[in-house]
């Protein structure tokens, strides 16, 4: 059978699998809907989060970005993992304790106004938005890479699945389905990761074969040799770093703590029934997605070492197999500058290599490549048998339709709990919030399904910003929520508001109004703006304390609750 | 730290909240010493050392901390179950679970 016939296969296995689930787990009331019942177990709910977690960016664009940038692109890796241990530790089992339904409920709650719950509408809306059109139209892409069909259509069929079981199972079912998609998602990533690691190293556990020896060459680090390949094509060796430590160090700051805020996160933790299970499925969806995370950059260091060996200063005739077919989707390039026919693949933009290329007789960079490749090509690079290849399509489509998933249904229990219920019509009954709950989602569903497919030019820029954006608003006024009893609600609401427009404005400069200006110098105290979020976020902190130490302390009742979130048992 | 197990069943939030910030402050200064320190700080000196092949700052710096923030989760959690216990503030079992 051939890429295309397996393909289908897994698609329409793993669909019928997730739609199965979403019929077995119907829901009748809100609280099933919004926290699947509040009795998901702690290691099922672990994997949950992974998958949720876990977008078609970290599984599809990852290892690409690690293999280009070396060491500077771990600054994703350790955002993207290090959010856990803030939320273990100051946020999850706090906000379990206090048991509601949303984050803006408890920020509404916490802070005794509507106004604070607005606005932590609006911010929940607004970063979940943005990061959803970006799963949507990973779904297309992945439909019209594999089975060559219309990005329009793959979108569509993304949409029937998710809408099926969000809009049926609420967060029932969409807890049991990102579980069956981390199983998925993970054993798509590993195998072709393991195949590879054992070709080129000899090791079996890819996370460790990447510092190994390399087969057939014994006495030379894979790691060393990769060094070697990239400074003779004029790369900065792999394992050094190039960004200004202050930048790395306010990016992975602000991926982390913005992952701790980011409110499809948050709520699943509401799922399990106890605090102390809250505890320890932080440490299950650590766990769950270190696994991915601990492959990455051993993918990303066997791609880039296959492509420079395989590709690079090859004759284009005899190109790898896998070469020619992604050729066809225009993901890789391969342009003959100087007409001898062989690819050439440096760093012209390095000017101290351009006299060693100009010897050589180069013109130019020959090839351009999507970093997305690595990991889609991955198992072609590693000769996989057609299954393997098609596996990857299935596992991109889960980590994407997980995520979209957890998104929609913050946006939905926003409008239907939130905003509705809480502030427009509080006297409506359950029945009627549940109907607004699914009328929501499948609304959220059209809508993110329009932007995935008619993507406005903002969105590719934004999604990578929407954590600066939870971590300069949710991050303060959740943590002094819980550990401030001070915390008044003049003050957290100054703050979302100030540390959000704050990191907005920057953002919104460099990237739309001035982007020429966008480059170090122009940089406050150069930071990028994709750092600025946690410049934002001290910001947030300093005028929350601020205001509040100049208005009224919190009423009696919002400090008895703050005593009580912080016990475990109940009272 | 001191948790000396309270026989009385009448918890006081005040010791309960002070043994868990100060295990919290512990757990989040290993957290900002591996993820910021050996991984972005100091990761130029680490690399002059070998680990498993690796040079261990790249190390550090790519899959290092990810398993001290697993190690960090899990010391937590153990010690809070502990902590609530000594301070008879742990949740009693509820329902079995929806499988």
């Amino acid at each position: 059978m051939g890429i295309q016939g397996w393909t289908y296969l897994f698609v329409f296995i793993t669909f019928s699998l997730y739609i199965g689930i979403a019929i077995w787990s119907r829901v009748v009331s809100t609280r099933g809907f919004y926290v699947a019942g509040g009795n998901v177990h702690p290691i099922a709910n672990g994997a949950a989060t992974a998958a949720d977690w876990m977008s078609a960016a970290s599984f599809i664009s990852m290892a690409g970005i690690i293999s280009f940038m070396g060491r500077d692109g771990s600054v994703y890796l350790m955002g993207w993992t290090g959010g856990y241990v803030l939320l273990a530790l100051l946020l999850a089992p706090y906000l379990r304790k206090f048991g509601q339904f949303t984050v803006p409920d408890f920020v509404g709650e916490r802070y005794y106004s509507n106004i604070a719950r607005l606005v932590a509408v609006v911010c929940a809306i607004f970063i979940s938005f943005t990061y959803v059109t970006g799963q949507m139209r990973g779904v297309g892409v992945v439909f019209s890479r594999f089975l060559e069909i219309e990005i329009f259509w793959g979108v569509f069929i993304g949409m029937v699945v998710v809408f099926t079981y969000a809009v049926l199972g609420g967060m029932k079912g969409i807890t049991y389905t990102q579980v069956a998609q981390y199983c998925v998602l993970i054993f798509a990533y590993l195998l072709p990761a393991i195949f590879i690691s054992m070709t080129l190293t000899g090791n079996v556990i890819p996370q460790i074969g990447f510092g190994s020896e390399i087969k057939g060459d014994e006495g030379v680090y894979l790691l060393d040799k990769l060094n070697g390949l990239n400074t003779e094509l004029g790369f900065a060796a792999y394992t050094s770093g190039q960004k200004s430590t202050i930048d790395v160090f306010f990016i992975a700051a602000a991926l982390m703590v913005g992952t701790a805020g980011l409110p499809h996160v948050i709520i699943r933790f509401f799922t399990v029934p106890k605090v102390s299970d809250a505890r320890v499925s932080a440490f299950w969806a650590l766990f769950f997605i270190a696994i991915l995370f601990l492959t990455a950059p051993a993918v990303a260091a066997f791609a880039r070492t296959n492509f420079l060996q395989t590709v690079s200063n090859q004759p284009y005739a005899e190109a790898p197999a896998w070469f020619k077919n992604w050729e066809a989707t225009g993901l890789i390039k391969f342009e003959d500058k100087n007409g001898d026919g062989v690819m050439q693949h440096y760093n012209e933009s390095n000017p101290d290599y351009a006299a060693i290329a100009a010897a050589k007789g180069w013109a130019g960079n020959e090839i351009i490549v999507d970093r997305d490749i690595m990991v889609l090509a991955n198992p072609e690079m590693a000769r996989l048998p057609n299954w393997a290849i098609a596996l990857v399509a299935a596992g991109g489509l889960a980590a994407a339709l997980s995520t979209a998933a957890g998104l929609l249904l913050v946006i939905s229990s926003a409008v239907s709990h939130d905003l509705l219920k809480r502030i427009i019509l509080p006297e409506i009954t359950e029945k009627q919030e549940l109907m607004t709950a699914r009328f929501a989602a499948a609304a959220a569903v059209v809508v993110a399904g329009y932007f995935g497919v008619n993507p406005p030019d903002y969105v590719a820029s934004v999604v990578a910003f929407a954590f600066g954006l939870a971590a300069s608003s949710f991050f303060p006024a959740l943590v002094m929520g819980i550990f401030s009893k001070r915390m008044n609600k003049e003050g957290a609401i100054a703050g979302m508001v100030v540390g959000i427009v704050f990191t907005a404005a920057y953002i919104i400069y460099f990237k739309f109004i001035n982007p020429a200006a966008n480059t170090s110098v122009n940089w406050w105290l150069g930071i990028s703006p994709e750092g600025i979020g946690t410049l934002g976020m001290l910001i947030n902190f300093a005028v929350s304390v601020l205001v509040s130490r100049f208005s009224p302390v919190p009423p009696d009742t919002v400090q008895k609750l703050v005593d009580d979130i912080r016990i475990p048992k109940a009272n | 730290m001191s948790e000396t197990p309270q026989e009385n069943s009448a918890a006081n939030p005040a010791l309960y909240w002070q043994a868990n910030t100060k295990l919290l402050l512990i757990m989040l200064s290993v957290w900002f010493l591996a993820s910021f320190g050996l991984g972005i700080l100091f990761v130029d000196q680490l690399d002059q050392f070998r680990f498993m092949g690796f040079p261990f700052g790249f190390w550090m710096a790519q899959q290092g901390y990810i398993v001290v923030f697993l190690v960090i989760i899990a010391v937590y959690v153990f010690r809070m179950n502990k902590i609530d216990r000594a301070h008879g503030v742990e949740e009693e079992d509820v329902d079995s679970q929806d499988f």
